[in-house]
């Protein structure tokens, strides 16, 4: 599967790898590995079905093909797509997870518990 | 009780007969009642978000089923984090077993009284027995006093290649159960050996009896039973 192509789209390749912090104000599209950090706050995070991140995220989308170790904030959505490998605590407004998407770890939906008190 | 269970269990794995449980393609679901399910009920209408812990596969029916409550949900799939390969250790009498130790150490890794509701789905049946009793004393000790755990466990008339489902939410006591496949890297775990998984599933490790249910959560204040159609006993303890 490439990597969809846009011009506010950065592409890290499945023959790289990163380790730190990493941040950025465009969407990232993750096919390689990353360990460390991940914050994209206004933007969304892709993590490819070979990508291998091990970071805490945070980011206002975040879309999983691959593997992902670390607690995840995202402001909006986020999807796990059914090759998708997850590990660490997810707190969001929206998720989708698609049949066959492994997950270990907490959701917690931020909106509905805002919305319980009375925000 | 592990010695008994252990003899039980060779009866059980040695037998040939019992009834078959209906085996449905993989893809397949069927819906079944949960009276145990049922019992929960009142807990999900709760202005009170909860903190509940999912043992069973992925469920997206299940995260959704909560998150729209307003629930915190937990996932862990603790039957494919069985297959790890590293956990195969020895015993004193050269048996293949499982590390308990370390399989705690890397999963079930909560706070001491953080669950409202345990969804202990079939885990206990399917589960290899050296890693029993601990789960369920870890188990015992992440929920809160007056918790709840809800667990399936099968009868007698089951038979060893009883397929094993995954469990999702689709009413408030209505599930819909669904044939685990195994993904592929779960199959590379210690299978032969020690026999967790077979071909497409898990097997079924043993059937408890009562008293050995009532045994193995004789640490909790109370237990319920529901007997059900399907060859399965629901029962739901309260820390």
């Amino acid at each position: 599967m490439s990597a969809p192509l846009s011009a506010d789209l950065a592409q890290i390749g499945k023959s790289v790898v990163i380790k730190g912090e990493l941040s950025g104000s465009e969407d990232l599209y993750v096919d390689g590995q990353v360990e460390g950090s991940i914050a994209l706050k206004n933007h969304l995070l892709t993590v490819g079905p070979n990508g291998q991140v091990k970071a805490s995220v945070e980011a206002k989308g975040l879309v999983v093909q691959g593997k992902l170790e670390g607690n995840v904030l995202a402001s909006d959505r986020v999807e796990l797509r059914k090759s998708a490998v997850v590990t660490g605590d997810i707190a969001t407004q929206r998720i989708s997870i698609e049949e066959g998407a492994y997950l270990k770890g907490k959701v917690d939906i931020q909106g509905k518990a805002d919305k319980a008190a009375g925000k | 009780m592990a010695s008994v269970t252990q003899n039980f269990m060779k009866l059980f794995r040695g037998s040939s007969g019992g009834a078959q449980a209906e085996t449905p393609q993989p893809a397949q679901k069927l819906a079944r009642r949960s009276s145990g399910l049922g019992e929960l009920l009142r807990l999900w209408d709760s202005e009170t978000p909860l903190c509940v812990l999912d043992l069973g596969s992925t469920s997206p029916a299940n995260i959704r089923f909560f998150t729209e409550r307003g629930h915190k949900i937990y996932s862990e799939d603790l039957l494919v984090a069985s297959t790890e390969p590293h956990l195969v250790t020895k015993d004193e009498l050269g048996n293949l077993v499982l590390d308990s130790r370390k399989f705690l150490a890397e999963n079930l890794q909560y706070p001491a009284a953080h669950f409202d509701v345990v969804l202990c789905w079939n885990l206990p049946d399917y589960l290899d027995e050296s890693l029993v009793r601990p789960v369920m004393g870890r188990l015992w000790s992440v929920l809160k006093p007056g918790g709840m755990l809800l667990a399936f466990f099968h009868t007698k008339d089951a038979g060893p290649d009883s397929p094993c489902y995954r469990f999702h939410i689709v009413e408030k006591d209505v599930l819909e159960m669904q044939r685990i496949v195994l993904r592929r890297e779960a199959r590379r775990g210690p299978t032969g050996a020690i026999h967790t998984a077979i071909g497409d599933g898990f097997r079924l490790q043993r059937v408890f009896n009562n008293r050995h249910i009532e045994t193995l959560f004789r640490d909790f204040a109370s237990i319920k039973f529901f007997l059900a159609r399907d060859n399965v006993r629901e029962v739901l303890v309260v820390r």
